[in-house]
């Protein structure tokens, strides 16, 4: 589990988490952003760019 | 490209870990094969540096710009990033795509591009309505808007001339293509295509960012070529070929992606193809023409 830098609350990572997944804050829908897995640090996600996409 | 630890043959470049990138780094464990993750927000390329051993680069940036100029710079460096600058160039810009099919001779939508929002109007009369107005660069269906006719897109176009970009003022337009309730997405990977899903929604855009839902089929022949035969106009070594088929029956080619979004496509294929581990495999083919 890590906090959300947003609301603070709990956030649950997904299993083998990798730097830059984004995972969503169940308590306030952010998307945030996995910089460091050990220790575990998360931020708040870029917001999508116009030029993104496949 | 700066890295913090040894380099190895293969690095990925990406600034979001989607489960597509996961999937690809852990094919990439499966085969006993390092690559290192780079995080292209944090690169940078010196033209004067020794040129590094050559490595091969997956380019997963999610950013149009970005992947571009970092394909050009690794290349410039001696790379082989996969999909080239060239390709990446071709299938980021819409009107490019159109260009390199038409001149291929494959079946593609009528297509005007117009230099400016009021020449743009031109243009629709003689592609006629509905028609399709599409950024250039982009992706998702986003800012795709139907024309159904003159006064929608007088009014369309009245917005795109108050887009602050100049680049946002050249208008790309094209036919609509009167269409069953799904398109065809292929994916080709080394000049083999790996297999073949309808995309429906309840939206006209059928995209997969859109909730479109995935089925697999199996491609005709003709179809399976014609998503070769794309992927090889636009120098693509991993491909998404979108295919749209028409009321009266034939195919065509609507767009080429370079930068692959597979998880809906996999879900489709289930256990026919493991996608990441044919893309790690073309790579893996690849550096053994060229880094051993």
């Amino acid at each position: 589990m890590a906090k959300c830098p947003e609301c603070e609350g709990s956030v649950a990572l997904m299993e083998n988490p990798r730097v830059s997944e984004i995972v969503e804050c169940a308590g306030c829908s952010s998307e945030l952003e996995l910089i460091s897995v050990d220790p575990v640090e998360l931020v708040l996600a870029p917001e999508i760019e116009e030029d993104w996409g496949e | 490209m700066t890295s913090s630890t040894r380099p190895g043959p293969f690095v990925m470049l990406a600034s979001r870990m989607r489960a597509d990138e996961k999937r690809l780094l852990d094919a990439f464990e499966r085969r006993g094969a390092h690559c290192e993750y780079v995080d292209s927000r944090a690169s940078w390329s010196l033209l004067h540096a020794q040129r590094p051993p050559r490595r091969i680069v997956l380019n997963r940036e999610i950013g149009h710009a970005r992947a571009l100029y970092a394909a050009r710079a690794l290349e410039a460096a001696g790379a082989i990033v996969v999909n080239s600058a060239a390709a990446t160039e071709v299938c980021g810009d819409k009107w490019q795509t159109s260009v390199a099919l038409r001149r291929a001779g494959l079946p593609t939508p009528r297509t005007a591009l117009a230099l400016t929002p009021e020449a743009a109007l031109d243009a629709l009369e003689e592609i006629g309505y509905p028609a399709v107005v599409k950024p250039l660069v982009g992706s998702w269906g986003r800012l795709v808007t139907l024309l159904p006719d003159r006064r929608t897109a007088e009014t369309v176009m009245e917005y795109i001339a108050a887009l602050p970009a100049p680049q946002s003022h050249i208008v790309y337009v094209q036919e609509l293509i009167a269409k069953p309730d799904r398109d065809i997405r292929m994916v080709v990977v080394g000049g083999e295509v790996l297999g073949a899903t309808y995309r429906r929604g309840s939206q006209w855009r059928t995209n997969v960012a859109r909730g479109a839902t995935t089925e697999a089929f199996t491609p005709s022949p003709g179809m399976t070529e014609l998503a070769v035969m794309a992927a090889k106009t636009v120098a693509a070594d991993i491909a998404g070929v979108d295919l749209i088929e028409s009321d009266d029956g034939e195919v065509v080619v609507l767009e080429v992606n370079h930068g692959v979004e597979f998880s809906g496509f996999q879900r489709a294929m289930g256990d026919r193809v493991d996608v990441a581990d044919r893309i790690v495999e073309h790579l893996m083919t690849r550096s053994e023409s060229c880094c051993e």
